[in-house]
């Protein structure tokens, strides 16, 4: 199934942390129009290769090459979302929401605003500061930041990990939904997460970035799914093969 | 205890040792008047302790407003720019090796015995607490908000009004603080070294006349005046940090 999805991202090469190799000969594709997941346990590199793609200032060097096939731009066409919220306590979720325009100088189109709050529950929210909010709730205004950007590439930096068992599969599940035709690249360390979310599923090495079978059926899969369940437990297992 | 009550019993401490020294040492009026002595004087030059007041009062004022917007502006142009950042820095540190107090002299020489001479030594006082509160805080901003910024395309100046400086606002309140409390400082050293008013210049009158209670006046006055500015900004201070937490 993974063939006939164009990548939005390629990415090759080794990568080198202070002239030490931290992963190498990796081969690694994002795919255009679905969720890529890529797993990992702690140390691995999973977050430097997201900041890599986000452009973001990182200490590690790639030597190789990042390109995007879809013709993507990676200083326009990325949004990005990590696993602390990134709200700013002193505005409200609305200006949270809208922070891209108002950085940006842009006039804050307040029909789309509307919208997207009332897509992620937070319409009657919107006046309160993030430290009214509870943790699903202030998730939730973060990914109303990241749908605001309207932004084709979305690279998700474990988001869903602070949040307690039933809040994150909520979270996981509006997430697909409202990032449908969008390319997603998460990084996470729940096999669990990897199972139920991914189109294609990475897991992180030094020797490389390994594709796993994905389960079949389009994310997100029930986790009561027979193939979701041996999916995560084969990732289980070769994570801990790895340690 | 209410916020007042809780003054009354370090204070009734102070006053009764006060009385005790004078008591146990057998000390003269001209060196040591007592609480009572003090409080007379005050009352009966009431006036003129007021009229000096406004001097120096006026001095710390207008010290306080230039010294924060000066160090506000340089805080921004240092964080704003690498290079202006290099430039300043060493200065700033230079500035701050040479002791205010040894300036007072060349200020006075420079500005006169008036106003100015001493609202330029309430400036420099407070301009490098009120710089480098405020420049910590604009760069400890959390590098997360940052890196979202990035991400949203933002320029520079944007980032720094949109996320720094309201990060910076907690962290320029207590600069403010210790401004309000320096100030007063300068502006009486100042006094000291040259001028023809204000309570530094009535202290070193009486003191030339052996008044000592109307230089305890002076002193209590100055006191008065310090706790009052420290309040006000405190006042400020919780205001404008109710915004922006």
């Amino acid at each position: 199934m993974t063939d006939d999805l164009k990548s939005a991202i390629l990415l090759t090469g080794d990568v080198f942390i202070e002239g030490a190799r931290l992963i190498s000969s990796l081969n690694f594709q994002v795919v255009a129009g679905g969720w890529t997941c890529l797993l990992g346990g702690s140390g691995t590199g999973k977050s430097t290769l997201l900041r890599l793609i986000a452009n973001l200032p990182v200490h590690a060097k790639l030597n190789g090459s990042l390109t995007s096939p879809l013709g993507l731009n990676l200083r326009r066409d990325v949004a990005y979302m990590a696993q602390a919220d990134l709200l700013l306590p002193w505005a409200t979720v609305s200006e949270n929401v809208t922070l891209g325009s108002r950085l940006r100088g842009e006039r804050v189109d307040q029909e789309r605003l509307n919208d997207t709050l009332d897509r992620v529950g937070l319409y009657t929210l919107r006046g309160k500061k993030p430290r009214e909010l509870s943790g699903g709730q202030r998730q939730r205004a973060a990914l109303a930041r990241t749908l605001m950007e309207d932004r084709h590439l979305v690279l998700l930096d474990e988001p869903f990990s602070a949040l307690d068992a039933q809040t994150r599969e909520e979270m996981q599940n509006l997430s697909v939904e409202l990032l449908e035709h969008r390319s997603v690249l998460i990084v996470t360390h729940d096999p669990l997460e990897a199972a139920r979310l991914g189109n294609q599923l990475y897991i992180l090495t030094a020797a490389g970035a390994k594709l796993v079978t994905a389960p079949s059926g389009p994310p997100p899969r029930s986790t009561s799914d027979i193939s979701t369940l041996e999916c995560q437990a084969g990732l289980l297992d070769s994570l801990k093969g790895l340690a | 205890m209410t916020r007042y009550t809780k003054f009354v019993y370090p204070i009734a401490f102070a006053l009764t040792l006060w009385v005790i020294i004078i008591e146990l040492f057998d000390l003269p009026k001209y060196i040591l008047p007592g609480p009572l002595d003090v409080a007379d004087s005050f009352w009966k030059s009431r006036w003129l302790i007021l009229e000096h007041t406004y001097y120096t009062a006026s001095e710390v004022v207008i010290g306080i407003l230039i010294g924060v917007s000066i160090g506000v502006i340089t805080a921004l142009a240092i964080a704003y720019s690498e290079s202006v950042r290099l430039f300043v820095q060493p200065l700033l540190l230079f500035s701050q090796v040479i002791p205010v107090f040894a300036l007072a002299p060349l200020l006075t020489l420079w500005l006169g015995y008036g106003l100015s001479s001493k609202v330029a030594m309430a400036v420099l006082i407070i301009y490098f607490p009120v710089t480098i509160s405020f420049y910590n805080g604009l760069m400890r901003t959390p590098p997360g908000y940052l890196d979202l910024a990035t991400t949203m395309n933002a320029s520079k100046s944007s980032k720094l009004w949109h996320i720094q400086v309201p990060n910076a606002i907690p962290s320029l309140c207590s600069g403010l603080q210790l401004a309000a409390v320096y100030a007063p400082i300068g502006a009486v050293i100042g006094e000291w070294v040259g001028s023809s008013k204000g309570l530094g210049y009535l202290m070193l009158l009486a003191n030339g006349r052996a008044k000592t209670d109307l230089m305890f006046s002076a002193l209590l006055m100055l006191g008065v005046l310090t706790i009052a500015l420290h309040g006000l900004m405190s006042y400020l201070t919780t205001q404008i940090k109710l915004r922006v937490e």
